[in-house]
């Protein structure tokens, strides 16, 4: 460190430690030896639609269209998505399929975009003071410049950046630890871009609503970086509330837990995001380019990635564009990417040794989160040699950044014994692979923890499902059973009343015998006794008897009759008239025959309810008149003053009826089409009343006429446009046709 | 879980700590060395011979096990496992026993108490105990039969390699002339005496420095070794260290001012019979024993206690390998209840707790 610098004021030691941790041999300062370096434009670019968690973007180009640098191609969708940049110009030359950098080695959406080699930008918009901003709008341009945290998972950073309101952030961690051996990104970054990087940590305290502490952690492996950063802030005096905090060289220290854990000494509640600490971290690298998104407004189209290895010529820090196809960098680097294949089991790693992933083929691109890709001779980073059994030595938990039971996980994970593997809190594990890299039995053990995992979520994610289903299961029953107890307390209600009604009747018996003879009352209560006991069955033959000869009473169920009748026509048509015409499946049609017939049908049975309501009113006149007369419709109103008998009865509601049955349907005006009919048919009859028989059959044939007409129009219509009613109005046609020509013999002997 | 293997990428971590089972058996089986050496001073050639023989049937009967079970048997052979349980069995065993003796012993730790269960990995029980313990049910005399250390044989001689191979494979008498007892022996057999007396009385102890002629420099040469062990982080502390302790504590509460009735001193306890082969070579097996540290302290602790019992106020002078398998029997148990606690987590959890 350079000594003329108080460093002490700004540079001091980690207060806190965590459990376990491994020494790996650092492999830097192969990278370090040239400053940072610029990859040329690849000619062809190609951007994955998810560089990060969450959704997809939602590409807002179409093949051909050209674009410039910056501009936006694809659109976050949702919180966790984060929106995508072309990273020069040129053209969209496909939206497809293509393999991602993915540990599963699967394909995914990505746009493809040829250059045209002049990286032409799209205007920026810059800004001078973001403090004329509130930190709203930053979070805003932060989420539209497509911004995700450059260390490795990929979240988007906005939403880190607006933690919840109950959290009151303390401390902005700014994680300069790059703890993986071999990557030297972050670390070039903090020595060639101090400034910015402390800018950028400035942007987000203001955006974070000013912390009391910002503290960079950075392990003690980087002293020129420190230096660099000390030489800055002495320079400055806005910096007070920012400190360097150096420790150990020890891997996993760049965790995020394992990081607060060293420079607070707290943990992160299991299940619990570090705001809940008032602690919200983030990369050195993506604090730049959270700043250079405000200062610039420049989105993210580019970022620095250490390309290493011995199998490259050259190994240095790389400015790369993003979407830039791995061949065309490691090329560049003088790979010979013709040279691996998955048959010579030659290993190209992204990201570091330690949690990094094999690359299966070398066309995938650079992404947000690359920020090593590994090109490693065979006996730089040899295959790991067989697994042997797990003598359970115990190497594992002692290095376990977690305190979890690594083997103990192991066993449970291979046994498929989910339980005691959450027991065992498997799902603290961060995967960082401490536990394998120790294993004296070469044991994957990283590999088991993920598989137990997957497993553990799909079944948890099948639970869910079935638990939906138990739970609409239940719902039902518990509607059903309802139902049926409303039916059972209706029918228990109506037993009471009935058994009260018969106790009162009984009563009145008694009395009435008590009245005459009262001296006999013991026979008169048993003779009561007996009543109530004969009475049920009695009674309720009386009732019905009553019923029958009630013509009141007679009447309405009539009227029921007819209505309900009516009501299965109008349903009937209505059916017919929803089935889809277009498919006509033999299935449909027949459905469709079967429902024409059930109409024919329930149209004869409207017929007959109507006839024999017309009977009841022919057999009691007197009763007709105080009825509702617009419930019993025209028929009524004809067999009363009328003398033409049924027959003009039936042909006048069987024409309502057939009214009825196209107005339903069509015009869903039931109630009006029927009553408007029914007033037609009304005058219709006073009219004929006042006329001689000879002119009422004449008037009669004329109307039938029209009918006739009307009808055969509407047939006609009808066969035209292939009406499925067609049926019903060819009969309605012949009925009238047949009433015609029985009118008009009638007429002949008049 | 058959996609792991079947996976043809490498999976991460790609960078491996190049220690494998092999070479913590090397270690090992290096760290016995002073152990050894002691012994065969104090005793001769006996030790090595029945480390030879222990070395040869436990690699056939390993070899013949692994053939039946069909499994690669160069692999298992080369992980070294066997002649580590060959090993301390050897080093456990009286010098001088009959071949047989041996060969039964050892067979019986690799066949029935290591293979039968899975082989590596897999036994609940410490094989070289179980071997011993079979020996020792079943063949008291010859498991008993110890001779003096050289010091104090009669004519300050140790038998010599003729009369060492004729008393292990032909005739157990050519070695009659040196037998003697050991300290926990003596200090058995002396009931009703004060332990100042049984020090001035027996030159085995009179002659002594910490805790017997011969024993207290075996078992400080297996510390010595078991230190190296610690050192090279083979093994945690926790076990060993909490079973001294415990074995400490127990034999300073019952020492009761050295009167007729006591137990023995801490020293005699700590520096004599298997204590320390026993507390770094056998208790620190890590199949056998619990997992986590608060377990194997536990653990530790158990061993400590049970063997002052046994050698205390039961049948047998010494009792490393019953303490030893007895604590096997709870290690399971003592695991369920010592789930360390996990970052982020306010307590550990009971691994055999159900969950929904």
């Amino acid at each position: 460190m350079n000594p003329l610098i108080a460093t002490d004021k700004w540079v001091s030691r980690a207060i806190g430690d965590f459990h376990g941790g491994i020494y790996p041999p650092e492999n830097k300062t192969q990278s370090m030896q040239l400053p940072i370096g610029e990859l040329p434009i690849p000619p062809i670019l190609l951007l994955p639609l998810n560089q990060h968690m969450g959704v997809p973007a939602m590409p807002i180009v179409t093949v051909g269209d050209r674009v410039l640098r910056g501009q936006k191609i694809a659109e976050a969708v949702g919180g966790f998505s984060a929106s995508i940049h072309a990273s020069s110009s040129g053209t969209v030359t496909a939206i497809g399929d293509y393999t991602l950098p993915h540990p599963s080695g699967m394909s995914g959406q990505c746009i493809e975009i040829t250059t045209d080699g002049k990286h032409t930008s799209i205007a920026f918009e810059s800004c001078d003071d973001y403090r004329q901003l509130t930190p709203q709008e930053l979070v805003q341009k932060i989420r539209h410049a497509g911004i995700t945290g450059l260390g490795g998972a990929g979240f988007p950073t906005a939403i880190k950046l607006q933690p919840q309101a109950q959290f009151a952030i303390n401390t902005l961690i700014l994680n300069g630890t790059e703890c993986e051996p071999y990557i030297t990104a972050d670390h070039s970054l903090m020595l060639h871009h101090a400034e910015e990087v402390i800018n950028g940590a400035l942007l987000l305290a203001y955006i974070l609503g000013e912390p009391k502490d910002i503290l960079f952690g950075i392990e003690d492996n980087k002293p020129d970086a420190i230096d660099a950063f000390t030489q800055v802030l002495s320079q400055r005096d806005d910096c007070e509330r920012v400190r360097i905090i150096t420790f150990p060289t020890k891997y996993p220290s760049g965790g995020e837990k394992q990081l607060i854990q060293l420079l607070t000494d707290k943990e992160v509640p299991a299940g619990a995001i570090p705001a809940s600490l008032g602690i919200v971290m983030q990369n050195v690298g993506t604090a730049v380019a959270a700043h250079r998104a405000i200062i610039n407004g420049e989105p993210l189209t580019s970022r620095i990635t250490t390309f290493v290895g011995e199998a490259l010529d050259t190994q240095r820090n790389m400015y790369t564009l993003l979407g830039t196809p791995i061949s065309f960098a490691l090329s560049h680097l003088g790979f010979d990417t013709d040279n691996f294949s998955e048959n010579n089991r030659e290993k190209l790693i992204m990201g570091g040794p330690m949690m990094g992933f094999a690359l299966k083929s070398t066309d995938v691109p650079i992404v947000k989160s690359t920020n090593c890709v590994i090109a490693p001779s065979k006996q730089e980073l040899p295959p790991q040699p067989d697994a042997q059994e797990c003598i359970r030595c115990g190497m594992c938990a002692e290095v376990c950044p977690a305190s979890l039971l690594p083997q103990q996980l192991y066993w449970y994970a291979k046994a498929e014994d989910y339980d005691r593997a959450q027991n065992h809190h498997l799902f603290d594990c961060i995967e960082c692979g401490a536990c394998s890299f120790v294993c004296p039995s070469n044991i994957p053990l990283v590999q088991y923890y993920r598989a137990a995992k997957g497993a553990i979520k799909q079944i948890e994610q099948e639970k869910v499902k079935s638990d939906h289903a138990r739970q609409r299961f239940e719902f039902r029953k518990e509607r059903i059973e309802k139902a049926e107890a409303d039916k059972t307390a209706k029918r228990e209600a109506r037993k009471k009343a009935a058994v009260e009604a018969k106790r009162i009747q009984a009563e009145k018996l008694a009395n009435a015998e008590k009245n005459g003879d009262t001296s006999t009352i013991n026979n008169a209560t048993d003779e009561a006794a007996e009543n109530v006991k004969v009475d049920p069955v009695a009674a309720a033959m009386a009732r019905v008897k009553a019923q029958q000869n009630d013509p009141v009473a007679q009447q309405a169920k009539l009227d029921r009759a007819v209505d309900s009748a009516k009501d299965r026509v109008a349903k009937l048509t209505e059916k017919l008239h929803a089935e889809p015409s277009k498919k006509k499946t033999a299935k449909k049609e027949e459905h469709k025959d079967r429902t024409a017939s059930q109409l024919k049908q329930a149209e004869l049975r409207l017929q007959d309810a109507e006839k024999q309501l017309a009977d009841h009113y022919s057999k009691h006149p007197a009763k007709q008149q105080n009825s509702t007369p617009i419930k019993n419709g025209n028929a009524t109103a004809e067999t009363t003053i009328a003398s033409g008998g049924t027959a003009t009865v039936n042909n006048d509601t069987a024409a309502v009826s057939e009214d009825k049955k196209v107005a339903a349907p069509l015009a869903n005006k039931k109630d009006d089409a029927a009553s408007s009919a029914i007033e037609r048919a009304k005058a219709n009859t006073a009219a004929l009343a006042a006329m001689s028989p000879e002119d009422k059959q004449k008037k009669n044939i004329a109307s039938l006429e029209q009918r006739l007409v009307k009808a055969q129009e509407r047939l006609a219509a009808a066969e035209k446009d292939n009406n499925e009613h067609i049926d019903a109005f060819r009969t309605g046609t012949e009925k009238l046709e047949q009433k015609l020509a029985t009118a008009k013999e009638e007429l002949t002997p008049l | 879980m058959s996609f792991i293997n079947a996976s043809s990428l490498p999976s991460s971590p790609h960078a491996h700590h190049l220690m494998t089972t092999r070479d913590v058996m090397q270690w090992v089986i290096m760290a016995t060395i002073p152990g050894f050496c002691a012994l065969s001073y104090f005793f001769g050639w006996g030790t090595l011979l029945n480390i030879i023989i222990a070395g040869i049937t436990a690699l056939l009967s390993e070899a013949l096990v692994l053939k039946l079970r069909h499994r690669p048997i160069k692999q298992y052979l080369n992980d070294y496992s066997a002649l580590v349980t060959a090993l301390l069995l050897g080093l456990a065993l009286p010098p001088y026993a009959p071949w047989w003796l041996v060969v039964v012993g050892t067979a019986t730790a690799i066949i029935l108490a290591k293979q039968l269960y899975g082989g590596l990995g897999l036994n609940p029980f410490n094989p070289a105990m179980i071997g011993y313990v079979v020996l020792l049910i079943s063949f008291p005399v010859e498991m008993t039969r110890w001779i003096n250390p050289v010091s104090l044989s009669a004519d300050g001689q140790l038998p010599s390699l003729i009369e060492s191979l004729s008393a292990v494979f032909y005739n157990g008498a050519a070695v009659d002339a040196y037998t003697g007892a050991t300290p926990l022996d003596l200090f058995k057999n002396q009931n009703g005496v004060m332990v100042e007396q049984i020090y001035q009385q027996e030159t085995l102890f009179s002659e002594g420095i910490l805790a017997g002629v011969g024993w207290e420099w075996i078992n400080l040469a297996f510390l010595a070794g078991g230190l190296v062990l610690l050192q090279k982080k083979i093994f945690t502390w926790h076990a060993p260290v909490s079973m001294l302790v415990a074995l400490f504590i127990m034999s300073a509460i019952f020492y009761s001012d050295g009167s007729s009735s006591s137990g023995g001193s801490p020293l005699l306890h700590l520096l004599s019979g298997g204590t320390m082969l026993g507390a770094f070579f056998i208790i620190t097996d890590p199949v056998s024993s619990a997992v986590s540290n608060k377990g194997r302290i536990i653990y530790g602790a158990g061993i400590g206690i049970l063997i002052y019992i046994i050698r205390a106020w039961g049948n047998y002078p010494d009792a490393v390998a019953f303490a030893v398998l007895l604590m096997n029997f709870a290690a399971p148990f003592i695991d369920y209840y010592t789930v360390p606690r996990t970052y982020g987590h306010k307590k550990s959890e009971r691994a055999n707790k159900k969950r929904d």
